[in-house]
């Protein structure tokens, strides 16, 4: 694994693509980063600053914290306080705040903790079985965001639990899928993406073949990539290129992790324990199909049901460009919040809050 | 005796007797802690005194390459060795929860014994309070330390100067990620281990080189990036920092790949920043190099004019980014 870090923060070769990054003269071209750890990759490294005027980077939505809706956090929220609950999570959610009735901040799980409810941060879902199984009296919610990077893993769990009775374990889904959302912003000419940086991750799990749908249907070529620096320079060099060869195709740089079948034993797990279903992307509304949810067959180990939650939309919090960012169709500077309201330590929206959130990216690394 | 700490430890009778003299009396013994009064007395060289206190209250008590103990007791010593003090006496309290097995007390007194005697400093004070179950965690050590600041040193965080160097005197983040992978009982198998370690032996080396230092600091809670961000903005300097040349160790760096962490924001018990100019910089590090606490030094950027109270690296790629301060904790990311 070290070797592979080295080699791909190789400086000499990173300087000389940086040169030729800087040096492009072709059309004016925009390329959406579709994932929030290539959003990450990007300031990180500094390779916004490299980049020439033709060259124009956005973000897209590809951060699962961010694309949360609220009602997802005010459940959350409402369930940690029960007596009977213990919650458990990945660290990036504690800090959101669930938005009130009137707009305003409301509170967050970090909140909740610190009042005494039972929250514990994981680092995988599995570690929640654990804590369901030494504690019998209580019922234990994992939240479940994330993308197919994610999924199967806790799909595992929920398999897991249900081998090992573990009838106390649920999950509360707020999955989201990939493919539907890239659909929806192909079309939207206002974003007028030219190309898109396709995330390696989620690459590994589904494959290509989608990519290569997007640029048939909609014209718009991709090239699927690594999160170390001379991955994310090559690919972006290499679909410049493309876009101004009119060379409509999909190209799999990260051929170091990604097939074009993906991996169909994650995919299996995936598929025996969630079923597709319409799902609220925050800022950006309901896509079809974009979402995950445990199927009938595992219902004892589906919060929404086991706690007879409703899922409906409710506020965002006023002043929040989050949407508008998430689409790529502003930037955080346009937002009136952005460094003043809203910051690491106060988020307001979501892209703030979690570290590939988009705001939070360029509010951490930005500046220079 | 029973063999775990019960409230009536602390109770000021007979069982607080018997713990100070079976445990802290024999493992912390000087000539002043025999004084058995309300404070100890002492006469303290002639010159500026430096004076710190420090609470430590780690979870877990015992790790990899340290434990509360020897935690308590650099941690105060490197403080006052960042003053440019050479530390001479220490304090320390204890704050027990009751059911503490009697046997890691004794093994975290001794620690604090040995490590004091490293260090060549005499803890003089100390203080024993035993809680209920659930009030603390374990075991809390406060401990305070006093030190003598030899004329001609004069180091601040307000010091840095453009053109001064900034030394760092290791691989960065090992503490941050034993503690992690211990806490979390992570299943990661590694053999990073704390770099828990006194400096102050280590700096004294340097001192008698040289004085012309301007900023020492050790870089702890919130690790090298969130230190140098106080040093930048309390001198009203910016720093450059250069990605390649700071030192990480290969498990740290591919454990926090792992886990959506940054070294850079990674704790260290056992590292000090050095600030100086250019001049004597290299016969620094040389002399650190010589120190087994300071194998690794190396100088990973230099002090600027502008931007003024920021921290900006020249990343592998040739771009630069903005280091800032940690906000929160660092928090495992999703994917």
């Amino acid at each position: 694994m070290n070797n592979f870090i080295d080699d791909f923060r190789n400086s000499e070769i990173a300087r000389k693509m940086g040169s030729m990054l800087s040096s492009y003269r072709g059309r004016p071209v925009t390329i959406m980063e579709v994932c929030g750890t290539h959003t990450m990759a990007i300031f990180r490294y500094g390779i916004r600053a490299l980049l020439p005027d033709g060259i124009r980077l956005i973000s897209g939505p590809g951060c699962p914290v961010c694309v949360t809706p609220s009602y997802y956090v005010h459940a959350a929220v409402t369930l940690s306080q029960r007596d009977d609950v213990i919650i458990t999570t990945f660290g990036d959610m504690m800090r959101i705040p669930a938005t009130a009735g009137d707009g305003s901040r409301g509170e967050s799980l970090l909140s909740r903790k610190a009042q005494g409810n039972d929250i514990r941060i994981v680092y995988s879902p599995l570690d929640s079985l654990k804590i369901a199984a030494e504690n019998p009296g209580k019922k234990v919610v994992f939240l479940s965001v994330g993308f197919e990077t994610t999924v199967p893993v806790i799909a595992l769990s929920v398999l897991k639990a249900n081998e090992a009775g573990l009838d106390n374990f649920s999950v509360l889904s707020a999955n989201k899928t990939v493919p539907e959302a890239l659909k929806v912003l192909s079309v939207d000419s206002e974003i007028g993406v030219d190309g898109y940086l396709y995330p390696g991750h989620v690459s590994a799990i589904i494959g290509t073949g989608f990519y290569d749908e997007i640029a048939e249907r909609y014209g718009i070529p991709g090239i699927v990539a690594g999160f170390e620096p001379l991955d994310v320079m090559h690919a972006i060099i290499s679909l410049a290129s493309n876009i101004n060869n009119k060379k409509i195709v999909v190209e799999n740089q990260y051929c170091r992790v990604v097939t074009r079948e993906g991996n169909p034993v994650a995919l299996e797990k995936m598929n025996e324990v969630f079923e597709a279903r319409d799902a609220v992307w925050r800022g950006i509304g309901c896509i079809p199909g974009s979402g995950l949810q445990v199927r009938d067959k595992y219902s004892k180990h589906d919060a929404w049901k086991v706690f007879d939650l409703r899922q409906e939309a409710g506020n965002e919090p006023k002043g929040c460009l989050c949407g508008e960012v998430l689409k790529g169709k502003r930037t955080p500077k346009d937002c009136g919040l952005f460094g003043k309201a809203c910051t690491p330590e106060n988020p307001v929206g979501s892209c703030m809050v979690s570290s590939e959130g988009t705001c939070a990216a360029y509010y951490k690394y930005g500046g220079i | 005796m029973p063999d775990i700490i019960t409230l009536a430890h602390g109770s000021g009778g007979k069982l607080t007797h018997n713990l100070i003299n079976d445990i802290f009396a024999r493992h912390l013994a000087n000539d002043i802690l025999k004084q058995g009064d309300d404070a100890a007395r002492f006469d303290l060289p002639g010159g500026r005194t430096a004076f710190t206190t420090d609470s430590f209250v780690i979870s877990p008590v015992f790790f990899r390459g340290g434990d509360i103990g020897k935690l308590a007791v650099c941690g105060t010593v490197n403080d006052l060795a960042a003053s440019g003090a050479s530390p001479l006496y220490l304090t320390c309290g204890f704050i027990i929860e009751e059911g503490l097995p009697l046997d890691e007390l004794e093994r975290i007194a001794a620690s604090m014994g040995h490590t004091a005697k490293e260090c060549g400093v005499k803890i003089v004070a100390g203080d024993t309070k035993v809680v209920q179950k659930g009030a603390a965690d374990k075991l809390f050590i406060n401990t305070s330390g006093i030190g003598v600041i030899a004329s001609g040193i004069e180091v601040s965080g307000s010091y840095a100067k453009p053109g001064d160097r900034v030394i760092v005197t290791g691989n960065i983040g090992d503490h941050g990620c034993t503690i992690l992978l211990e806490r979390e009982g992570l299943d990661i198998s590694s053999d990073i281990q704390s770099d828990c370690a006194p400096l102050n032996s280590m700096l004294e080396e340097v001192f008698s080189i040289t004085s012309d230092i301007h900023v020492l600091r050790d870089p702890t809670r919130g690790g090298l990036a969130t230190t140098l961000n106080e040093i930048a903005v309390q001198s009203g300097v910016g720093i450059q920092l250069y990605e390649n040349q700071i030192p990480v160790r290969d498990e740290v760096r591919g454990i926090c790949e792992l886990l959506g962490m940054d070294p850079l924001y990674m704790a260290n018990e056992g590292k000090m920043i050095v600030i100086a100019p250019e001049g004597p910089a290299d016969r620094i590090l040389e002399i650190l190099r010589k120190n087994r606490y300071g194998m690794n030094s190396r100088i990973i950027g230099e002090v600027v004019k502008a931007p003024a109270g920021r921290v900006v690296m020249k990343t592998v790629t040739g771009g630069n980014r903005v280091v800032d301060m940690l906000v929160g904790d660092q928090l495992p990311r999703i994917c």
